[in-house]
Parts: structure tokens; sequence; C-alpha cells
């Protein structure tokens, strides 16, 4: 029977997050003072990023993707390009490329499933040669973004729901398809299959691989 | 409890214990029990130490300089050649021995030689083969700070057998081995090994061909079929190990390939030193101050948390001393340091036992500050403790060992991620390699344990497997194991074996299985080291 591998993105195949994503989009602002305005705006709201994190990843992305109100879609698009060749290829984990391509060499198929936006990711799943990638997707209206994340959000259980439905769609064995994950929210999803790995795990992540014997990878 | 009374057989290697024998100690993982053996139990005890050559880097020198069947060490150096220097891991000796690690020595001994001849193209690889690469600190307490300071990591490094890129593939052997190496060291001009032989299944061809090789190649000896054919791992006659002969086919075509300068080395067996070498002592020979302490290491042993315990142990040194070292030629320097591993450790016997006891100790060359997993205890029951034997397995057809030792379920995640898997779910499958070995492949291509052998400290994914196959000559001599003191008996089960509170439990498990009320018990008092000689 079929099987995959599902990868989240930010921290377990590369070494940046959706804040530093954010900061490139606040630091490329056309107006100067658009460009001072987020950045500034960004850098008073991490503490609170760091609490609604802490608080669930939903409350996080409720607050989080407000920043992105009034970006227009054509322009994010373009910047994610520049994102990825400015920022992401440099910071994308050697040791998982590697692992990718192991992976995809045992006929295993190779599925992103991340927070991030679609436009930070699409990049990097056509760099990694992935087969199927899901990200979470900015409402738009007229053309510019309205600060609120399309539904299903993919974050947490909503996660461990996808890769569900994505091997049944897909005929996939869960018990054989493998996840890739660096942070505790992604445990519904690690513990939907039958192989998960904790990669680079936060301590919360760290204990719950100890506890029930999964493989840590430290990956850089 | 009864005090052992003084020795009176003259035969300084078997004792027969009557009515007035004092309890014998065993080795029960970080710990030590006492046991009071029945009647009429053989006791194998092993040789003195051998003592130990009084200059060794005289020897080392003179080693070099005097090689068999090869040029002198000095005379194969020149500027600008290519050198690579390989030296066995952290599984030898066992423990690891008081600095300085004869590795130090010896490769200080080499590189003198390679500055006074301008040779400075130098690379040393430790052959760890699919073993867990070492760390830095390990590495540093290996070759010493100077060398270290010199040439970690970039020029001192662990061997990569998942780094296909630096795979050579340098011969097939007519019955179709794959001969594949590290390729640095197949494009050096000059391929030094550097050996420490613990036991006579180490060294020879299997230093290069099997430390500097992949999986690929390793699956041509480390397989069942291979396994089941052979008599004795520790008895290296070709027609007695069917590994070595592999082995040896395979090493054959790397020397006529490669230019090998081997440097092997012999070591006695003096395990314990200082407050512990008490430990090396016949019972009968304990002062009142030897009993004394060994008391106390049993009060506080039994007192510490188990990891408390393995900390204690990881901080004991060997302090082995060099027996023997020769350099030159493969094969006629390997036979050298054979005779020399086993005059210090062939004891001869008469006769097998119905039920073999044997204490199973702290550590196995898996599990250097690392923990004895159930499937480690495993390879040492019936991988290591089974196969110290030439001529006949010290344990009848169909016989019974009892081993000693807690078994708890624990693991080392770092080191041995797969064994975790392979233990709950390949062993919940089945336990007969024949079975199992259907599963190899995953483990050995999982992309995951591939990584964590590769960039952390891991085992390779199919190493469990290599540990269950090297149980497959002892599971199928033997009848049955029971496990003396096993917490769990869960445990005990999932290995196939079963488990006792109490020696006289297990004896009387042992005589039911065996339809004999008087079965002859014998009792291997290792460690250290000993192979003995069973004459039938």
């Amino acid at each position: 029977m079929a099987a995959a591998a599902f990868y989240d993105v930010d921290g377990t195949l590369i070494g940046t997050n959706v804040v530093h994503a954010y900061a490139f989009y606040a630091r490329n602002v056309p107006t100067f003072a658009g460009k001072l305005t987020r950045s500034a705006k960004l850098a008073a709201s991490l503490p609170f990023y760091a609490v609604a994190d802490k608080l669930g990843r939903k409350y996080f992305n409720d607050i989080f993707y407000a920043n992105y109100k009034g970006i227009s879609e054509d322009r994010l698009w373009v910047l994610g390009e520049e994102l990825f060749d400015k920022v992401i290829r440099k910071r994308v984990f050697g040791d998982m490329v590697a692992l990718i391509k192991r992976s995809r060499d045992e006929g295993y198929r190779q599925v992103l499933i991340t927070g991030a936006i679609e436009q930070m990711i699409r990049p990097l799943a056509e760099y990694l040669e992935i087969d199927d990638w899901f990200a979470n997707t900015l409402e738009f209206d007229a053309g510019y973004a309205t600060g609120r994340l399309t539904p299903p959000v993919l974050a947490g259980p909503e996660k461990a729901a996808f890769v569900r439905r994505y091997a049944l769609d897909h005929g996939l064995d869960l018990n054989v398809c493998r996840a890739y994950a660096d942070s505790a929210s992604d445990i519904p999803m690690l513990s939907t299959v039958g192989r998960p790995v904790a990669v680079n795990p936060d301590w919360n992540l760290r204990a719950t691989a100890v506890a029930h014997d999964w493989p840590i990878i430290e990956a850089a | 409890m009864a005090r052992p009374r003084p020795r009176i057989t003259r035969d300084p290697n078997i004792e027969f214990i009557d009515d007035k024998s004092g309890p014998r100690y065993v080795h029960f993982g970080a710990r030590f029990k006492e046991v009071m053996l029945p009647r009429g139990t053989r006791v194998i005890y092993p040789n003195k130490a051998m003592e130990p050559l009084q200059n060794p880097r005289a020897a080392i020198k003179y080693a070099l300089n005097h090689p068999i069947e090869a040029d002198p060490l000095y005379a194969q150096l020149r500027p600008g050649m290519k050198l690579t220097i390989a030296i066995d891991d952290i599984s030898l000796p066992l423990p690891p021995m008081q600095r300085p690690d004869l590795r130090e020595m010896i490769l200080t001994e080499i590189l003198e030689l390679c500055a006074q001849h301008g040779v400075d193209d130098i690379e040393i690889i430790i052959a760890v083969c699919l073993h867990r690469h070492m760390t830095g600190p390990e590495v540093r307490r290996m070759v010493g700070d100077k060398i270290f300071r010199e040439y970690w990591p970039d020029r001192l490094y662990n061997h990569d057998a998942e780094d296909l890129d630096n795979i050579v593939e340098i011969a097939t052997t007519k019955e179709g081995d794959r001969v594949r190496l590290n390729r640095r060291a197949v494009e050096s001009d000059l391929l030094v090994y550097v050996n420490i032989n613990l036991v006579p299944m180490d060294g020879g061809h299997k230093s290069v061909t099997v430390g500097l090789c992949d999986y690929i190649s390793v699956s041509a000896h480390h397989n069942t079929h291979v396994m089941h054919k052979c008599h004795s791992y520790m008895d290296p006659r070709p027609d007695k190990s069917e590994l070595s002969k592999v082995v040896d086919r395979m090493g054959k075509e790397v020397d006529k390939q490669l230019n090998v300068f081997h440097i092997e080395t012999a070591l006695n067996n003096r395990m314990f030193g200082g407050q512990m070498s008490y430990l090396l002592k016949h019972e009968n020979d304990w002062s009142e101050f030897d009993r004394a302490k060994f008391q106390a290491s049993c009060a506080l042993l039994d007192r510490l948390p188990e990891a408390g315990r393995r900390a204690v142990f990881e901080k004991i040194y060997a302090p082995y001393g060099l027996i023997a070292v020769h350099a030159g030629k493969t094969e006629p320097v390997h036979q050298k340091i054979l005779d020399a591993s086993f005059k210090q450790y062939a004891v001869p016997v008469k006769g097998q036992a119905d039920v073999l006891l044997a204490g199973v100790p702290f550590i196995s060359p898996y599990n250097v500050n690392s923990i004895l997993n159930p499937l480690l205890v495993q390879v040492m029951v019936l991988g290591y403790l089974f196969n110290f034997y030439r001529n006949a397995p010290l344990v009848k057809k169909d016989g019974v060992i009892i081993a000693f030792h807690p078994l708890p379920e624990d693991f080392n995640r770092t080191h041995h991620p797969s064994y975790v898997e392979f233990y709950h779910r390949i062993l919940s499958h089945s336990t007969n390699s024949y079975d199992i070995h259907k599963f190899e492949k995953e483990f050995a291509h999982n992309p995951d344990y591939i990584q964590m052998y590769r960039h952390g400290n891991a085992y390779h994914g199919v190493h469990p497997f290599y540990m269950w196959y090297w149980g497959d000559a002892g599971r199928a001599h033997v009848g049955k194991v029971i496990v003396c003191g096993a917490e769990n008996p869960r445990v005990a089960k999932q290995l196939g074996w079963e488990s006792a509170p109490d020696l006289n439990t297990a004896l009387d498990m042992a005589r039911s299985y065996l339809g004999k009320s008087q079965p002859e018990i014998t009792m291997s008092h290792a460690p250290p080291i000993m192979v003995t000689d069973v004459e039938v």
C-alpha cells in the first residue's frame, strides 16, 4: 500500500518561521512610511505573538495574519519568490533535503503541510520537488488581503484531520506514513501516522517524543 | 552466609563447589549478585592477566620498523603522498582503557614518522562501519589532546557508511560479495590500520573490510545464512566461522587493490584496576578488605538508581596492558596476534555442561556510555558468552543457559533509536531470524535512521537486525535461556526467553526442562573474557 511523508515547514525544513516571513514583507512595503509602520508594529507585537502562540496556534493565526491586511495578492506572490531567494533558500536544512531525497527513493509521496501562507511555500515546494503541498490561504477582497485566513485554517488538530483525509483520498496506509515536525502544536499530526519523527523539537515535543519512543532528529 | 574456604584445588581455572564452598559473585548488569551454587557445580575462571610489555612505546616502534612481510613504515613514506590512518572505534576495548589509549600511543609514533618524512596529507578515520559515530569528547579521550586539537574534525572523523558519494566499489569476489570501501582509504597511497584486539573475532581482514565499508558490503556476511553456518565466532578458522571465511575472501580482494599496513595489538585481560582489582581474583583469595569493598560496592550500587549505577561504571577505565604488537601484512600479523590473544584467553576445559550459568556485565561493544538494552543483553548471552569457545560449546546441544541480568526495558534513544522499533514491532511479529530478515531493508533504508546515524550518534537502522542474527547460532544450539533476576518477565518473553526470580527457581526450571534431577552445571566466571577450549 502507498505511503506518504508529511512535513511541517517552519523549524522542520527551514530555519525560519512565519514571523520572519512577514518581517520580510514589512521591509519590502513600497513606501518608506509603510515600511516603517509595518516593521515597528511587528516589533511591538512580538511579545503578544509569543503569548498567543502559547494559547494555541489558532489564536496566533487570528492575530498575526491581520498584519497582511491591505497587501495586494500579486505583490505577495512576487515577494514570495524574493523571500525564498533571499531568505529561505539559505536556511533550508541540508540534512532534511537529503532525508527527503531518500524518502522519495523509498517510494514515499512527499507532502508539505504548513500553517505558513501559500505565497511563501510554493517556491520552497518547487525547490524540494515536493509532490503535494498545503498551506494556509489568505482571504482577498478585490485583490487585497483582508488579514484573515480562508478556512479551514491549517494548525494543530486541523493538520491531523487533513492528514487523515489525504490518506483516505490517496489510499495511503497511515501505519507506514511518516510525519515530521518541530513543535508541540503538531503532536496531533505526528500522532496520526505510524512513524512520527520530531525534528529539532521544542522541549514539550521532545518530552513527548522521548515518552513515546519517537525518533528525534537534530537537523541542520 | 558461609565464608569461602581457602582454595585447595591445583587447577587455577576450575573449581568444583562442595558443601563448604562460599558464594560466588556474578555480574548482574550494573550491579553484582552473590549466589550460592549447588554442590558439584564447576566454576571456570579466566586466566590471570599476562604481564604486559615493559616498554610499549619501544615495542610499537620496533613493530613499525620490523614489520612482517612488508617494508618498514618509514620506508613507505614519502613527501606528497596521501596517507590515511584508520583506527578501531569505541567498541574496543571494553571498558575503555585508561589514558593513554593504545591508539594514541600508536598514532603518536606514526605521526612522528610522517613528520620526519614530510608526509602531511594525512587523514585519520574512525572505522565505525555501521556503529554510532563517536562524539568529540570520546574521540579526544581516545586519540589524546594533541592529536585531537590538530586533526579533529576535518582530518580526524568518523567513517560515514551512508555518504554514498564517498563509497567506492573496488571488487566483487567470485562468490558475488561486493567489496565497497571509504573513498579516501581507497584513493590513498597507503592505508595504515591501527587495531586493538580484545577478542579473537577482532582484527585481521575484518578491520578494513568491515570497519570502512557500507551496508551493501556488510550484508555479505552479517546475515542469517552466514550466522547459522558459524560454529564459533571466536574461532576464526574458516571451517569453524563462516563469518571469518566470507570476511577473509573479501579482505583478500582489499589487499590486492590497496596498499594496507596493518598494526595489530593484543591486550591482557586486566579489566579492573585500583580499588576494583579484587574483582579479578578468585573469591577464595579475597582478603577481608576485598570482601568489605565488595559488600560496600553492592550496597552502594543497590541503592543507586539505574542511571547512577551506569554513571559509576562509566567512570571506570581498564588498566589493560599491551602484550603483543605486530605490524605488516594483514594475515601473518593477525596470526601472531591471535596466538597472543589465545595465550591470554584460552582456558582448557573437559566436557560440556547441561546448564551454563553466566553473569551479564554492564557493558557490551555496543553500549559504551549508553544503556545495555534488552537486545544487547540478548547479544551478550547468545552472541558473545555462548560463543566464547573453541572446539565445542561449553553448553550441550539443547542445554540451558541461565543468565543473570535485571533486563530492564530501557533504551538509549539517541544511540539505539531503531532498536526500539525492532524490539516492539519486529520481535512482536517473530523471534525467528528467517522470518524477520524481510524487514531488514526497510530499517536499513529508513531515512530517519540514516539521518540519525549520519548526523547524530545513532547506530545504523539495520544494526538491531545484526544483533539478532548474532544470536542465531546460540539460539539454534541452546534449548532454553532463563534470565535470573529479570525485573519484568514480559521483557524476557519478548526475547523468546523465560525468567526466574532467583537461582533456585531457575535451576528447577532447567531440571524440569532437561528431565534430569542432577544436571551438570557449569558457571563461567566472566568477565574478564575467556575462551574455553572444550574437549568433549
